[in-house]
């Protein structure tokens, strides 16, 4: 009797679905539908007057212009330097907080705002920063001699491209910080007292115990982060917009121009295609890589 | 363990001091121009030194901007708006993921992952859509129909690990004494897992309160119902922009979720961090 309570306690799956119920649907109707819909849009020259199916056209053209190409070059070249960098600097700060020093823990407090605080108010600082008349990173440059006069970071192509991957990476870092942080607390006390007691040396203590106990949360974070990155939207297009003359346009960014700034519905969502296609790759890598490991913990 | 040396010491505050010195830069400049006179920022070169500060531009910034006092309401609007849609139906979504085993059960948490995974950005012209067929364009309703969608994931995931820090027996033992689902939900479950519902609920708001541009600038045109970024983005557009009172009217903006993230970051970073750590 008692058993048999207790089993229907515990697999009531009607009860299960009825819960997960509303979630479910929203998520259907907010995120799934427009998922198939970019999908059928994409095969369309859908615009503000009206819409045909057009079969793969929107997909030949775009993957025949050499601007499409070079846009996924682009991507992939800014992308890969701003996922590097935040892992860097991220892993630095992670160490640098992780020492035993007064003060850490108000340290690790103050590096949260970047995280925080509105990406858009963030940039707005940026936007300032990077400013070449009045900006500080340029009157330093020109303070020092550096710069032989005013340079305005967001106006050249190189140079933009440099300054929004900084300010991308400033974005992400805390994040990555706080998860190697997190990660380096949980490593067992008792493995470095260990590694005391036989004369290792602090450095020796980092790379054979703590760098490989942390190398899970270092591959997670790196595929997080680079489908965060690859995702990055506002960043570039309150900094420049795509500019200047394209060198700042990522695919996430043109496909926000084609669509919304040039109306061409179709054209847009065939690009969100190849966008969720991608994700969709980074994603299964992610979810396949984060079976193993559990798959690992739970055989021990 | 070994103590670390003067020079250690040095080492490691000076990359802390570098590295917070990145970190920190664009507020600590956004704070001082906002206390400049105007026509001391537009100073070429930079001039490091102003005599006279002031928080002129903090009273200024309300004639110049003046709907900021909606636009922050908006914004904490929004957000707990937000907030609180995205607990209502992430509540009982997680429950059931941490107590019943179901068909599909781990397939559908994996998919809800996935889904974190897109962005807004890639979506929005069939949101667009979506909002214009039920007439939630131009409303506060733009904003959070697609805020709530993209935090429900992982909120789910997040509460659902709260959820199963919760001994079953204590439910089992009340349902075997008769207890109903109902009061087991309210006497049980519920005190219990207050403090996972708050540091969701928070990390609701602030990912709510984070998200408030993109959403904003393309699904909503009227004023009224703008959060303080895309209110404050109408004025760097297209006049002489007035950056003293720009960065005075975005620090006044984000001071009180800054305030309320450095008092609850404890719990925050804890419940984030947890999962992917352990994991």
């Amino acid at each position: 009797m008692m058993n048999k309570k207790l089993r229907s306690f515990n697999s009531p799956t009607f009860l299960a679905y009825a819960l997960i119920a509303p979630a479910a649907i929203y998520i259907l109707l907010i995120v799934a539908w427009p998922v198939l819909e970019t999908i059928r849009l994409s095969f369309t020259n859908s615009s503000l007057a009206g819409e045909d199916y057009v079969g793969f056209e929107n997909y030949e053209k775009m993957l025949s212009s050499k601007k499409f190409n070079k846009i996924v070059t682009r991507t992939f070249v800014w992308m890969f330097f701003s996922v590097s960098l935040k892992l860097f600097v991220g892993l630095i700060g992670a160490i640098l907080l992780n020492a035993n020093l007064r003060g850490r823990s108000m340290f690790r407090v103050l590096i949260m705002p970047p995280w925080v605080v509105p990406i858009a108010i963030g940039m707005l600082g940026w936007l300032w920063l990077y400013n070449g008349y009045f900006g500080i990173i340029a009157g330093v440059g020109m303070h020092t001699g550096i710069l032989d006069g005013p340079f305005g970071f967001l106006a050249y192509k190189q140079s933009a491209f440099i300054s929004t991957i900084v300010a991308d990476v400033w974005v992400g870092t805390p994040m990555v910080t706080v998860f190697f942080l997190a990660a380096m607390q949980g490593v067992p006390k008792d493995l470095y007292e260990a590694a005391y007691c036989d004369g290792a040396s602090r450095w020796d203590r980092f790379f054979k115990i703590t760098l490989p106990q942390i190398t899970p949360v270092i591959i997670t974070m790196s595929i997080l982060s680079a489908i965060w990155t690859f995702n990055s939207f506002e960043i570039i297009w309150i900094l420049t917009e795509g500019g200047p003359r394209g060198a700042t346009t990522t695919l996430i960014i043109d496909t926000y121009k084609q669509a919304l700034g040039n109306y061409k519905f179709g054209r847009g969502a065939a690009r969100a295609v190849v966008v969720m296609i991608l994700l969709t790759l980074f994603a299964g890598f992610y979810l396949a890589l984060l079976a193993r490991i559990n798959k690992k913990i739970s055989h021990g | 363990m070994d103590k670390y040396t003067f020079l250690e010491k040095f080492f490691i505050y000076s990359a802390i001091f570098i590295f917070m010195t990145f970190i920190l830069l664009p507020f600590v400049e956004m704070f001082y121009a906002s206390l400049r006179p105007l026509d001391h920022l537009f100073r070429s070169p930079y001039q490091f030194y102003s005599d006279d500060l002031s928080f002129w531009a903090y009273r200024e910034m309300w004639n110049t901007v003046p709907m900021l006092g909606r636009y922050i309401f908006n914004s904490f609007f929004l957000a707990s708006s937000v907030a609180i849609l995205t607990l209502l139906f992430v509540i009982p979504a997680a429950y059931s993921y941490a107590r019943f085993n179901f068909p599909f059960k781990n397939s559908s948490l994996y998919i809800l992952l996935a889904i974190n995974m897109f962005s807004g950005a890639v979506l929005l012209i069939p949101l667009y859509k979506v909002l214009r067929t039920f007439g939630l364009l131009n409303s506060y309703q733009a904003m959070i129909v697609p805020g709530v969608a993209f935090l429900i994931p992982t909120s789910i995931w997040l509460l659902k690990s709260y959820f199963e820090k919760i001994p079953v027996d204590l439910e089992e033992a009340a349902f075997v004494d008769g207890a109903s689902r109902v009061q087991i939900l309210r006497h049980i479950i519920a005190p219990l897992s207050t403090p996972g519902l708050v540091v969701v609920g928070i990390y609701a708001f602030i990912g709510a309160y984070a998200q408030q541009f993109l959403f904003a600038i393309t699904f909503n045109q009227k004023k009224e119902y703008m959060p303080i970024p895309s209110g404050l983005y109408e004025f760097i557009g297209y006049q002489s922009v007035k950056w003293n009172e720009m960065m005075a009217a975005s620090l006044v903006g984000i001071a009180p979720v800054l305030i309320l993230f450095i008092f609850l970051q404890k719990y925050i970073v804890e419940g984030l961090t947890a999962g992917a750590v352990k994991n």
